[in-house]
Order: structure tokens, then C-alpha cells, then sequence
């Protein structure tokens, strides 16, 4: 008896000339385009309420969204919280973040930060504190502030864009570093731009279908 | 006392009279009739979180509850027990989240589900998840230990909310009897809200016991939920344009159109504008099977025609559907040639697994009623309209019989189909039998149709039934088309269909093997069976039998309608055990990832 049913094979079928990116996106097969993953900061409203920091990481972490750092703190309202999230993603990748976090029902606003936007990071870096001279003279020239010392260490704090913090590390392992610990990065929007108002409203069309308007890449200020 | 006996009787006629007396009299109503009336309609204030909790469900207008007993929710069946709420004992947790689910899907309404803490919590997991995948709107409420205890390990604690957090679309963990009526007023509005869902409410023992005198808010979602009902207007002009310039046009319908209540809307659009019509799984009812302009079914084991017109469209307009990796094969083969308009109301869906040239969020019914109104002259799609008749021939389902052969499954489907009306609702579990049930069986109405899509959840079948039965109407009959694996998952489920006697048929495909499994062993591992080969199946009529249920079993094509009339008339929950051929397989498939224009007919081509 016969096992399946009839009709033209696979091969004598019609195959349309069309194709799509793995985004999904309908493209020329001659030119294909590739999203270059893209790192920027996501500024998250939050309700301050038990539980909202381990939905926010839970959802980057079984969305597959790739975390650099995140940091939460309060808010001029009391009943807010701010997450600030640094993420490395292709860029359709980073608008699906911003979708998936607006759909948190503790979430009140996202927004995606523009590269000019401040960017901040803390950091301790604990030293030996051999040549005290030198270790002062680094510090000043990164703006940072001796915060701790012994006759063996000494700790310093250093504020500053993620690439700054990085020069700073850079620049006291000469000494010998002993420990770091640092914050990941806080950030504002620039003037009078509201970060991330309690206020906004849903999201117009065009921003819900985002298609790589912000091709700039965002630098640490 | 009359009251309590009430809860426990089957659902039968005095009851239901009793119910149309109430509502349908009420100006005939004596005085005496409506102070008793009013008593019931003015009830008591509430006096504890549980009974906040009950009231809440009673506000909401809850008909059914489904779940099983247990220490930490015990005050909330205190509470229910002077409820007219009609609770319905499971024989397990994961069978009362699929009846609640179910129930769900065939009202309109959320379901609800009740279970204890810990085992009782971690039991209805399946069926959440479930609901999530499916955007079924689901309550679940769940007993937790004490807050002081919450943390310490204590017995039968487990972190529900934690637990829960990545299927569900809210949970909360309740922590304040004076709040926890309105916790679960809103948790019961956000199930139903814009994209429908799962939500958990984890109720501490302390707080249901706890005294309050709070009653529930009434159902509303918290402000930092919004949904965006009407499409932005410009998108929607420029969509219609490419509508009225399409050659190859081309709808496809899915869960959404169902849950959003935007069958009708999608009918009339499809065929005021003569577009052929497709529809994922989910969207199964939408659009009906037996109108000339459905392709039904596309995807993996979606009909060719059906996939030949998906690949081939020049303007896809996908309403309500998440273009789920089932349905569009391999990314890059799908509707490759297609500019599409997409409509949903959750934006995160807009552009993430296929780019959507037109963005339509809102709600689906509003934005197809925008498309209408935009939409001036109908496609020029003649010639496609042809080629989609032509497919429809050249790749038609049809199957062989011989009589000399084991029983084919698609001729039980079929068969079922006849014997039952149009209105009558199929449920499935997962496997072939599922697909069969699909492909073989003719839909033409929405809700009519329930199934484990997103998760594929074995064992769905009977504790769907016995919610969707609950859910439908009287002459609506409820027929589970299920496997011998997946029934033997939940059949304790039989149990609570005969205690409450639901009329329920279900047919088990029984081929002695969890036969999607084998069928995928044949094609891509050498035919080796490795734990597929379930020869040691129980006899299902004869269980059915010691259930208290009606049994039958089918052998041969003699036995078929016969049998199945017999079934369908037992009025209670009935068991064909339904041998089929052992070796059948579902075609046409698309492999995982595949290109659907390349859909194999037979192994050989696979
Ligand atoms: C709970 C669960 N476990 C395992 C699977 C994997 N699975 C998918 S289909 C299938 C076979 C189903 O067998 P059966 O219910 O007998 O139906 P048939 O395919 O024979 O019609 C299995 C094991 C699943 N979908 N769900």
C-alpha cells in the first residue's frame, strides 16, 4: 500500500527567488547586509517593589540578551527604581530587549540612552602601596580619590565612563593590584531630556518596528 | 446543607433549571422571591484574605474553579465551600491548569486553577507553561506556607513566584490580607488584557487565615499596562495600498484572530477581497476550512497547497500570529518574495522572528476594521487564486483505505467529523494523532478547536475536555482526539469526567507507539526504535470500564462508524480505543528548519 500522498516532487516545484537574513529580513542575495552587534545603555522606570530586579535579570537571562552590567537605585520618587542596563546585542536584538522589557507590568518606561548621554562607573582598585608617591601622583591624574590606606595598601576610588575606568586599571597594575570591585554603569540623558519619564506613553509604530535608525555606535562620553 | 450537596452533584438538569428560574423570572418575582434575591445578591462582608480572595473570583463573574486540596490553600476552600462558585476536583494539579486553560479558550474567560503549595504549586507548571506558549488566559492561584516560615525550607514550600516568573505574564506573591482580594481582582484582569496569559497569585496561609474587612477592588490592570488598541493610521494606508497592488496576496490567520475575536472581521475582509486564506495551528476556526478561498493549515505538517501559496505570496498579511519556528520552517525560505503586513497587539511580536514591512499593533479585530475601511479596490490575484486551486489538486490530502489493511487514522478522523456537528469541539494531545486531527478533520468555527501548540504538551487531551466540556454549550459535543502516550500521561483524569459525568468522547489513536517519536526514528535515526515502542499498552476500553466510563475499541472498518455513533451517543464520558495502523505517518512535513515550499510527500523524499 502506498505510504504518503501524491503530488510533484521537491525538486520539480517552483522555488521563488526571494531570501531572508536570519533577522528575518527580506534581502538582495547579491548584498547581504549583517547587523554588527552594537553596545548601548538601557534606562528602565521601574516600580521599587520586591521582585522587579530578579524579573528584569531573569528576562535578559532567558531571552539569551547579553548583560555587560546592570545597576539599580532610587529615584527622586520614592516609588521608582532606575535600572540601568549596558547591553552587547545585533541591532534588531537590542530593539526586542527594550519590547520584551516594556512588557514587565512593574516596567513604566524604557528608552534606549543616545551616545551622548552620561554614562557613569565607580570603581575601588586596592594597591600595593609601595612607592605611595607614585600611587598618589596616578591618582590625580585620573581624578581619583585616595579612600583607604595602610602601611601595605592602599585603595583608591575612581568615577568615570567605562573607558576611563579602564585606563585607571590599566595604568595602577604597575603597582600590583590587589582587588577591584566595580559598579557597572548608571546613566542620565543630557538637559532637559527625560530618562525614562513615568509619564510616557505607550510606544508609537515606528519605534515598536525599529529598523536600525540609530546606526551610530554608542561611545562611553 | 442543600447548598453543600449542590457543589458536589453533577451538573444536571434541576440544577440548570434552577439557574434559568433565577435569571429568567426575575419580574414574575414575588416579594419574598426577590428579598431571597437579594440576599444572594448583597452577600455577606468579607471577614479574611480568603474570603477576599473567593470574592474577588465571585466579582469576576467565575463560574468554575479547578484544582486539588492542601494544606496552605485550605483557607481558600473554606472560603469556597459557601461559594456558589462550582469547584471541580482534579485527579491531579497539571490536569486542573489544562481544564482551567481549556476553559479558557472556549469561553472567552479565564480559567482558573487552585493547587497547594509545593507539589501541588510545582505540578501545575506544565499547564502554565502551556498557557503562556498559547497566550491563554489562565488564573492560578496557589497556596504558599506562612510568611514567616516563606524562606526556610519549610514543608512543602517552594519559591512559586520564582518558579513561575518565565511563564507567566505577572505573578505576585500575596503579602497582606487587606490587599490580597484585590491582588487577585487584578491578576484575574491582567489574564484577559491585551495579549491574553498566564497569571499566579501565591497566597501565604497567614494572609488567607489573616483578618481583613477589605473587599476586593474590581478587576482592573495596573496603570503601567498599556495596550495600544488602533493601529497608527499611516502604516495602515500604506498597507492597504500594497494590498489593492498585490499579485500574489495572501492572509494568514493565527491564535490571535480567535482570541481577539476577530474571526468574523477576517472572514469578511478575506472574502469581500477574494484573498486566499491560511491559518497557523493556533488559528485553526478562524476562517472556515470548507470555504473555497481556505488553504487551511501551513507549517510543518501544514498542507501543501497551503505552504506552495505561504512561499510563494508576494504580500503576506499575518493577523495575530507570532510566526512561530513550526510554522515558518527556516527563517530564510519563508515567504521569501513576501512584504508583510503584520497585526498584533503585542509589539514585541512585531519584527522578531520575521520583519515586518507594516507594523500594525493593536487589537486585531480594530486594526482589520482599519484595513477595511483603507482598503478601496480588491487585488487584481485572479491568476493566483487559480495557481491556488491548482496546488489544492495537485497536492490534495487524500489517503488510501484498503479494507484489508489495519485501520488508517485519517479515516477515524474523518469519521469522527461526520458523526458530530459542526459546532463540536476537538481536543488533542501531542503526536501524530494531533496532526491528523488538523489536517483530516474540517473546522469552520472559532473556539472549536483546543490543542497544546507553543509547549506540545503530552497529555493535554482528556483535562482539556473536561474543561472545554464544561465551557461549551449542551449541543455542542466535546471530542478528544488523543494518542496512546499522551492519554496515558492524564487518564486519571477519566475519573473526574466520571464523577461529574461530562459527556465526552475520546478516541485514542492507538498504534502502540508514541508514533511521532517512531516516525522521526524512521526518517532520521535508521528506524531505530530506542523507548518509542509502546507494546505494553493497557487495554483502554477495558480502563475506561473500571473507571466507570464507557469503553469500546475499534479493530476494523466494520467496527468504525458503529462504534463511534455508539460513543458519541453514551451520554457520559465514553473511551474508543481505537487500533490503528502501527506504521501510518503524517504527511506532508516540512523537516525542522526546512523550506516549506520543499514540504517531502513521502519518506523518500525526506
Ligand atoms: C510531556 C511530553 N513528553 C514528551 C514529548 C515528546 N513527544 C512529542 S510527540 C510524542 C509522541 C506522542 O505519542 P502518542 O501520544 O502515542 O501519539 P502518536 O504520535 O502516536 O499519535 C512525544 C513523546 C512531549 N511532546 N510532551
Amino acid at each position: 500500500m502506498k505510504r504518503g500522498l501524491d503530488g510533484p516532487e521537491p525538486e520539480t516545484r517552483p522555488t521563488p527567488a526571494g531570501r531572508r537574513n536570519k533577522q528575518g529580513i527580506r534581502i538582495d542575495p547579491e548584498v547581504e547586509v549583517t547587523h554588527e552587534p552594537r553596545r548601548t545603555a538601557i534606562s528602565a522606570l521601574v516600580e521599587h517593589e520586591p521582585g522587579v530586579l530578579s524579573d528584569v535579570s531573569g528576562l535578559f537571562s532567558r531571552r539569551q540578551f547579553n548583560i555587560e552590567s546592570l545597576t539599580v537605585g532610587p529615584t527622586e520618587n520614592d516609588d521608582h527604581a532606575r535600572i540601568t542596563i549596558v547591553v552587547e546585542e545585533p541591532d534588531p536584538g537590542i530593539d526586542q530587549v527594550e519590547k520584551q522589557l516594556r512588557k514587565l507590568v512593574p516596567v513604566i518606561s524604557v528608552r534606549e540612552l543616545e551616545p551622548d548621554a552620561m554614562r557613569r562607573e565607580l570603581a575601588l582598585i586596592k594597591v600595593d602601596a609601595e612607592q605611595p608617591g607614585q600611587v598618589a601622583a596616578v591618582a590625580d591624574m585620573y581624578n581619583a580619590k585616595t579612600v583607604d590606606s595602610s602601611p601595605e595598601t592602599a585603595t583608591i576610588e575612581v568615577t568615570g565612563a567605562r573607558q576611563k575606568i579602564e585606563a585607571a586599571i590599566d595604568t595602577f597594575s604597575q603597582f600590583g593590584i590587589r582587588e577591584i570591585s566595580r559598579t557597572g554603569t548608571t546613566a542620565l540623558a543630557r538637559g532637559t531630556d527625560r530618562t525614562a519619564a513615568s509619564d510616557s506613553t505607550g510606544q508609537s509604530a515606528d519605534e515598536a518596528n525599529y529598523d536600525g535608525q540609530y546606526t551610530e555606535t554608542a561611545t562611553d562620553d | 446543607m442543600s447548598e453543600r450537596a449542590a457543589k458536589v452533584t453533577p451538573p444536571d438538569d434541576e440544577q440548570d433549571d434552577d439557574q434559568i428560574t433565577d435569571s429568567a423570572a426575575p419580574d414574575a418575582a414575588t416579594e419574598d422571591d426577590s428579598a431571597a434575591g437579594d440576599a444572594e445578591t448583597t452577600p455577606a462582608p468579607v471577614t479574611s484574605g480568603a474570603e477576599a480572595v473567593v470574592r474577588a473570583l465571585e466579582n469576576a463573574g467565575v463560574e468554575y474553579a479547578f484544582g486539588v486540596q492542601g494544606g496552605a490553600i485550605m483557607p481558600v476552600y473554606d472560603a469556597l465551600y459557601d461559594s456558589d462558585i462550582r469547584h471541580v476536583t482534579m485527579a491531579h494539579e497539571q490536569g486542573a491548569a489544562h481544564a482551567a486553560d481549556a476553559y479558557g479558550i472556549v469561553s472567552g474567560e479565564p480559567g482558573v486553577c487552585l493547587a497547594t503549595s509545593g507539589p501541588g504549586a510545582t505540578n501545575l507548571v506544565t499547564g502554565i507553561a502551556d498557557a503562556d506558549m498559547d497566550s491563554d488566559p489562565l488564573l492560578a492561584l496557589t497556596g504558599q506556607v506562612s510568611t514567616d516560615f516563606v524562606g526556610n525550607d519549610a514543608f512543602q514550600e517552594t519559591d512559586t513566584t520564582g518558579v513561575t516568573t518565565p511563564i507567566t505574564k505577572d505573578n505576585t506573591f500575596a503579602s497582606d490580607s487587606d490587599r490580597v482580594g484585590s491582588d487577585v481582582s487584578e491578576a484575574f484582569a491582567l489574564a484577559d488584557a491585551g495579549r491574553p496569559g498566564p497569571t499566579l497569585v501565591d497566597l501565604p496561609k497567614d494572609v488567607t487565615n489573616g483578618e481583613t474587612d477589605c473587599e476586593p477592588d474590581a478587576p482592573a490592570v495596573p496603570d503601567t499596562y498599556r495596550v495600544q488598541e488602533q493601529a497608527d493610521p499611516e502604516i495602515v494606508a500604506a498597507a492597504a495600498e500594497r494590498i489593492e497592488n498585490a499579485d500574489r496576496p495572501a492572509i494568514l490567520l493565527g491564535g490571535g484572530v480567535i482570541k481577539g475575536e476577530a474571526s468574523e472581521a477576517c472572514r469578511e475582509f478575506a472574502i469581500e477581497h477574494e484573498i486566499p486564506v491560511i491559518t497557523t495551528m493556533p488559528g485553526i476556526g478562524a476562517f472556515p476550512e470548507d470555504h473555497e478561498l481556505s488553504l487551511e493549515m501551513a507549517g510543518m505538517h501544514g498542507t501543501g497547497y497551503a505552504n506552495m501559496a505561504i512561499t510563494h505570496c508576494d504580500t503576506l498579511i499575518g493577523i495575530g500570529t507570532r510566526f512561530d519556528d513550526r510554522l515558518t520552517g527556516g527563517i530564510e525560505t519563508f515567504a521569501p518574495d513576501a512584504e508583510l503586513i503584520h497585526v498584533d497587539i503585542d509589539p514585541a511580536e512585531i519584527s522578531k522572528n520575521i520583519h515586518a514591512d507594516y507594523p500594525l499593533i493593536g487589537d486585531a479585530e480594530t486594526v482589520v476594521e482599519q484595513l477595511s475601511e483603507a482598503v478601496d479596490a480588491s487585488p487584481e490575484a485572479k491568476k493566483w487564486r487559480a495557481q491556488c486551486q491548482q496546488w489544492k489538486s495537485d497536492y490534495s490530502m487524500a489517503y488510501d483505505a484498503p479494507e484489508d489493511e489495519p485501520v488508517q487514522p485519517e479515516f477515524v478522523v474523518e469519521a469522527l467529523d461526520e458523526a458530530t456537528s459542526d459546532r463540536a469541539i476537538v481536543t488533542t494531545g501531542v503526536g501524530q494523532h494531533q496532526m491528523w486531527a488538523c489536517q483530516y478533520w474540517t473546522y469552520t468555527e472559532p473556539r472549536t478547536w483546543v490543542s497544546s501548540h507553543g509547549l506540545g504538551t503530552m497529555g493535554y487531551g482528556l483535562p482539556s475536555a473536561i474543561g472545554a466540556r464544561l465551557a461549551a454549550d449542551d449541543d455542542q459535543e466535546v471530542v478528544c482526539i488523543d494518542g496512546d502516550g499522551s492519554f496515558l500521561m492524564t487518564l486519571q483524569g477519566l475519573s473526574v469526567a466520571v464523577r461529574e459525568n461530562l459527556d465526552i468522547t475520546v478516541a485514542v489513536l492507538n498504534n502502540e507507539y508514541i508514533g511521532m517519536v517512531r516516525q522521526w526514528q524512521d526518517a532520521f535515526f535508521d528506524g531505530r526504535h530506542s523507548a518509542s515502542d509502546y507494546h505494553w499498552m493497557p487495554e483502554f476500553d477495558k480502563l475506561a470500564e473500571a473507571f466507570g466510563a464507557s469503553g469500546y475499541r475499534i479493530d476494523d472498518y466494520d467496527d468504525v462508524a458503529e462504534t463511534i455513533d455508539a460513543a458519541i451517543a453514551y451520554d457520559g464520558p465514553s473511551v474508543i480505543d481505537v487500533h490503528i495502523d502501527p506504521d501510518a505517518n503524517v504527511y506532508p512535513m516540512v523537516p525542522s528548519g526546512g523550506d516549506n515550499g520543499q514540504f517531502a510527500l513521502t519518506e523518500d523524499q525526506l
